[in-house]
Order: C-alpha cells, then sequence, then structure tokens
C-alpha cells in the first residue's frame, strides 16, 4: 500500500502534478461555492471559453499569453454585468451572446495565425503533468491572494449572494462587490486553466462546491468540505491516472464526479435514497 | 429587548416623501407622492395590486433610484442612513435554499453596525440571542432556514431587522402566506416596536387587518390617495378611488375583489448577476 503510493511521487512530474492538482483544486472549490450558490455556473463555463480571443490577440502582440487570458476574462466578466445589469436582457442571454461572441472573435483571430501550434492548445486544454516550477509559483500565488480575499470580504459576499435587498439597505455599493467576486472567478479560472485545462477547470468549478451543499448547512463549512474534496479529487484522481493509464484531466473529473454521486444518493439530509427510504418505511 | 440596546433607538425618525416619482423600464409605478411620516408612528400601507407599494419601499432601501422628488430621513437624504433602516423581504426575495442557519441571518442583521472588515464579537452575539429569544427561535437558531415553515422563517427575518436595531422598519406584505400564528407574532412585534419608537411602514392588501392595528394608513393607487386614521383614509368615496375596478357593492358593503394576479413588482428581484 504504502510503496503503490510512494512510486508515482519519484516522479518529479507527478511531483508537480499533484501540487498544482491540489492548489487548484482547491482553489476552484471554494470560489465555485459561489458559482453554484448565485447560478453562475454558466457564466464560469462560458468565462473559461471567452478567454480565446485575449490569448490570440496577446499572441500576435508577441505579449504574455497568461495577461491577455486575463484581460479578456475580465472583460467578458464585467460586459456581461453591464448588459444584464439593465433589467431588459436576461443574464444568461447576456452570458450566451457575449460568450459566443468572445469565442468567434478568438477562432477567427487563430485562423489567422499560421505558425499557431503547440503555445495555444497548452494554455486552452492545459496538461497538469508538464507544469514547470514557475507555474507553479504563479499559480500558488494567485491562489493565496484570492483567498485572502474571499476570507476578507466574506460578509459581503455572504449577503449579496443570500439577500442583495440586505446589500442595498446597508448601503453598500453592491455593484462593486458583485464585480470583485466577477473578477475573483476570472483569475481563478486563467490561473487554474493554463495548468488543468478548460474541461477540468469547469469541472472543478462545480462538482466539488455541489457535492459539499449536500453535506453542509453553513457556507463557511461548505467552503472547507468543498475544498477538501476539491484536493482530495485531485489527488485520487492523479493517482487512478498513474496506474489505470488515464489522461489525468478526465481522471480528476471522473474522481470529482464519483464522489458527487455518492454523496447526491446518500447525503444525510438531502440525499436521494436516504429521502426514498424514509419514505419507504411503513407509517 | 434589554437594556444595553435600548439605548440604541435614540429619538424616533421622521420620514419626509416628498413628490417622489418612480418606476420600471419607462412606465411609472409611483407618481408625484408626499407623505410626511410622523416619528414613530406606524403606517399600513394599502391599495390595490400594482399600486406602488413594493416600489416605495424599493425605493426607500435605495433598491431602485427616484425619478423626481425627494426622501428625508431625519431630516437628511436617504443614502446617508447605514445601520437606520429595516426591510423583511417578501418570501420570494429570498433565496431559501442557501446553506445559512437561522442564527447566521440574525446575525447578518449586526452587520449595519460592524466596519467592513470587522466580524461580528460577542456583544453582538448576545442581541443576536435576544432577538432570537424574543421571536421565540432559540431552539431553531441551528437550523437551516429552507428547513423552517413559512411563518418560522418570517420570524426569522423578524429578528434579524430587530438585531439591526433600525429607526425605521419597512415590512413587505407581511401577513401574505404565513399562518395565524405568524401574523399574530407580528403584529405582536410591531406594537412592541411602538414603545421603542420605531417608525413602522407594513404594506398589506387586508384592509381590514390594517384597520384595526394601524393608527395611520396610507391609501395608494400610484398616486396617494388618502392618508390619515383608518376611519378617515378609508371610507367609501377613497376606497372608489383607489380600487375603481376591484370594488363590488354588496348591499351596502363594500367589498375588495382582490382575485386578480399580483402586481409584476412583487417579483422583481434586486440583483440578477
Amino acid at each position: 500500500m504504502l510503496e503503490w503510493l510512494i512510486t508515482p511521487l519519484t516522479y518529479q512530474f507527478m511531483q508537480r502534478a499533484l501540487v498544482a492538482g491540489i492548489l487548484v483544486g482547491i482553489l476552484c472549490s471554494v470560489i465555485g461555492c459561489y458559482v453554484i450558490l448565485r447560478s453562475m455556473a454558466f457564466l464560469g463555463d462560458a468565462l473559461a471559453h471567452a478567454i480565446l480571443p485575449g490569448i490570440a490577440i496577446a499572441y500576435l502582440l508577441n505579449g504574455n499569453l497568461t495577461l491577455g487570458a486575463l484581460v479578456a476574462a475580465i472583460l467578458v466578466a464585467l460586459g456581461i454585468g453591464q448588459i444584464s445589469k439593465q433589467g431588459t436582457i436576461r443574464e444568461d442571454s447576456a452570458i450566451g451572446i457575449l460568450f459566443t461572441a468572445a469565442l468567434a472573435l478568438g477562432v477567427a483571430l487563430i485562423s489567422s495565425i499560421r505558425t499557431y501550434a503547440v503555445d495555444l492548445s497548452h494554455i486552452l486544454f492545459g496538461d497538469i503533468l508538464g507544469i514547470g516550477v514557475g507555474d507553479l509559483i504563479l499559480t500558488a500565488t494567485t491562489g493565496v491572494i484570492i483567498l485572502t480575499v474571499v476570507l476578507l470580504f466574506y460578509k459581503q459576499f455572504l449577503v449579496i449572494s443570500f439577500d442583495p435587498v440586505l446589500a442595498a439597505t446597508l448601503r453598500w455599493p453592491a455593484e462593486w462587490i458583485r464585480n470583485a467576486l466577477l473578477i475573483l472567478l476570472a483569475l481563478t479560472i486563467v490561473v487554474s486553466m493554463q495548468t488543468v485545462g478548460v474541461g477540468l477547470v469547469a469541472a472543478m468549478l462545480v462538482t466539488p462546491p455541489a457535492t459539499a451543499y449536500l453535506l453542509t448547512r453553513r457556507l463557511p463549512a461548505m467552503m472547507a468540505l468543498s475544498a477538501l474534496i476539491g484536493a482530495f479529487s485531485a489527488i485520487l484522481g492523479l493517482y487512478i491516472s498513474y496506474y489505470a493509464n488515464i489522461v489525468s484531466g478526465p481522471a480528476i473529473v471522473l474522481t470529482a464526479t464519483g464522489l458527487f454521486l455518492i454523496a447526491y444518493l446518500f447525503s444525510p439530509r438531502k440525499g436521494r435514497l436516504r429521502k426514498r427510504m424514509r419514505s419507504a418505511k411503513p407509517l | 429587548m434589554t437594556k444595553h440596546t435600548d439605548h440604541e433607538f435614540p429619538e424616533p425618525a421622521r420620514l419626509d416623501i416628498d413628490n417622489v416619482t418612480a418606476g420600471y423600464n419607462g412606465s411609472d409605478a409611483l407618481i408625484d407622492l408626499t407623505l410626511q411620516i410622523p416619528p414613530g408612528s406606524q403606517v399600513a400601507i394599502v391599495g390595490p395590486n400594482g399600486a406602488g407599494k413594493s416600489t416605495l419601499f424599493k425605493v426607500l432601501v435605495g433598491l431602485m433610484p427616484i425619478r423626481k422628488g425627494s426622501i428625508q430621513i431625519h431630516c437628511q437624504p436617504i443614502g446617508q442612513h447605514r445601520d437606520c433602516v429595516a426591510y423583511i423581504p417578501q418570501r420570494e426575495e429570498v433565496d431559501w435554499k442557501f446553506p445559512v442557519t437561522v442564527r447566521d441571518v440574525v446575525t447578518m442583521g449586526r452587520y449595519a453596525q460592524l466596519g467592513w472588515f470587522a466580524q461580528p464579537g460577542s456583544q453582538d452575539s448576545e442581541v443576536v440571542d435576544d432577538c432570537l429569544k424574543q421571536m421565540n427561535l432559540l431552539d431553531l437558531a441551528n437550523a437551516s432556514v429552507g428547513d423552517l415553515s413559512g411563518g418560522q422563517q418570517q420570524r426569522a427575518f423578524l429578528a434579524r431587522a430587530l438585531a439591526q436595531e433600525p429607526h425605521i422598519l419597512l415590512m413587505d406584505e407581511p401577513f401574505t402566506g404565513v399562518d395565524a400564528a405568524t401574523v399574530e407574532t407580528t403584529l405582536a412585534l410591531i406594537k412592541n416596536l411602538r414603545q421603542k419608537k420605531v417608525t413602522v411602514l407594513v404594506s398589506t392588501h387586508d384592509l381590514n387587518l390594517a384597520a384595526q392595528h394601524f393608527e395611520l394608513v396610507a391609501l395608494l393607487n400610484k398616486r396617494l390617495i388618502s392618508f390619515g386614521p383608518p376611519e378617515k383614509a378609508l371610507t367609501q368615496e377613497t376606497l372608489k378611488a383607489a380600487f375603481s375596478q376591484q370594488l363590488v357593492n354588496m348591499n351596502g358593503a363594500l367589498l375588495v375583489d382582490d382575485c386578480c394576479p399580483p402586481d409584476k413588482d412583487h417579483h422583481h428581484r434586486g440583483d440578477h448577476a
């Protein structure tokens, strides 16, 4: 058993992959709590795709790809907030419009780049097994900043998500708080994506928080448990990937999905099977 | 409430609404409303669906901008009084699936008194305990709000409003869709707040309840129809002016036909992001 655990760790790429997976797992799972509670799952997915033109433009300008991605993500996030603020267009429509426009612009730009190959696909689809130390440091630093902001603004984010009317009564700048949350989400997506890719980010933003939601009744507990589940999914997923010879990203996603299904069926308070068993009891 | 909170209610709040017009997307839900609410008084806001009752409250808490006119609390324009106005939202305005306990909800009432980065301290939790006790919710303090009955949920929000120690309390349709016990608790609380000199505004479509339990009634139908003690504000003429379509005269007794769908601003959430 011990040997089973240690063998993969003798490879440097596995060590880095584990650190990256745990970092991204924790970061996405914590921000993801707000994503699912504020029904922003679609937004998270949209942002992950909408960074494409930012990367393409940064590439054309020989700039920093991560910076390009970040600028694009923040612009799209704030744009969605702006369009849906007036209330004439529903938010999901605003997301749909901006997200597809950004994606189309990205593809159009990329098609004009002849030499496009490894660099762009790397940032879009990520490669957890090929992460360098520099990437790790960037992810860790940004992660610490994001988590600090989440802790500092706990009251504000809680109220704006649970009861925006109270935020108005308190005369808090609701729009700023909402935008701050969107920017944190954009940052999380961009730093996570180049390590683990679009698909994994979208999954880690939703699946671990949804699992934790089924098992807890308070937001702080939900965030802590979600972070644990995110990190655990990354570790277990990577081991499965190593031993079963599966691509690592999907292995992590499927592990998280498996944990969700277990909670969905057996959660003491909200579980499907529990409910059925309870209701089947003779009166 | 106990001693350490009593000093938090200084002079009763004076509320002046001067010539206010407001509404959603082009149409005015409230037109040229002028109302002087005497300090510490308890006012029922009545009127047909779509009369602008919810709009008035949204304007008062700053959720909706004023198109015209001005509102002053304590003789200062609104927006200056963070901790002054508490609002009990309508049930459909709250996300009941959110993972918060009853105690969490009531603790949010203390946020008005706290700085941006300050955490609630032991004095805050004492106030929270007091408010929970007053609303008979101590046993349920650690339950999820989503698991409560409708009446208990309303009491949780009443407790939160108490914890805010407001000068003005706004309640949007607190007597709709709750059980008789909750109606009683709510009325008892309103009576109790009268001693604390809290100005209370309650919207309701129950004219009888308004006439029986409130010293002042404001009858709205986008514009102010009448304002004063119930026997003066609710006469045949004023009711006819407010409810023209829905008023049924049955052998001399006026009945309000209240079966039409609720106005759309009842379902408007302030936040879509």
